[in-house]
């Protein structure tokens, strides 16, 4: 199944895309897919929040094929 | 009102969005580019915002406060794009029955805005940038 997976911030200029298709073998949760597409680095792992087709959801839940996923690094606004 | 804009944000407009003959107090909250961090001269910041995200998220602060001080009513309004020193990159305007409302809602608007609205901010200095998080921003999920 294909997701389409959105990157802001930090996780944008780490990826070099603000967004892209990824196709998925099997089913996944956003934690482990977050995982996987951003291994951890020397300085470990950036802790993020998760969402799914632009609502909050937990790190254990479920993709679905065609949500849009995004992972939300430090927030900074206002 | 809740917007993004790339342009500097009309206070009048977000004031005139909250009036109200009901209203005794009105508070309008402007969170400001400051021209310094730990010793080091900013000159400008950048927001980035996952806009449909965003705009939910500030109309559910908005829900929630009307929920919780009746009578209340909310505006924001936050900058994307390039903020100069000494612009505003967020508004928030609040109209209350009584001044107590208006400034505990004002509070809670500004705070659970900086924890759950997805916007980015790097700091760009004269020798560098960084993106700069949250105190209130934490990895888990807000219960929204």
């Amino acid at each position: 199944m294909q997701v389409h997976v959105r990157y802001f911030a930090v996780l944008r200029e780490r990826k070099g895309c603000s967004d892209e298709a990824v196709t998925l073998t099997g089913p996944i949760t956003v934690g482990a897919l977050y995982a996987s597409l951003f291994p951890p680095t020397e300085s470990g792992v950036l802790p993020v929040m998760y969402a799914v087709n632009e609502a909050y959801v937990p790190e254990d839940h479920p993709i679905a094929a065609g949500d849009e996923v995004a992972f939300i690094p430090p927030l900074g606004g206002g | 009102m809740v917007r993004l804009t790339d342009s500097v944000i009309d206070v009048q407009a977000v004031r005139a969005a909250i009036s109200r003959d009901e209203a005794g107090a009105v508070l309008i909250f402007e969170g400001v580019t400051r021209n310094h961090h730990d010793g080091r001269t900013v000159m400008r910041l950048e927001y980035e915002a996952y806009a449909g995200m965003a705009e939910a998220q500030m109309s559910a602060i908005c829900s929630e406060i009307s929920g919780r001080w009746p009578g209340a009513r909310v505006a924001m309004v936050h900058r994307v794009g390039v903020v100069a020193v000494g612009e505003a990159s967020v508004v928030i305007g609040v109209s209350a029955p009584h001044r107590d409302e208006a400034y505990a809602a004002s509070r809670h608007a500004i705070d659970t805005l900086k924890a759950s609205v997805p916007i980015w901010k790097k700091e760009i200095y004269a020798d560098g940038s960084v993106w700069k998080a949250n105190a209130e921003f934490s990895d888990e999920a807000p219960s929204r």
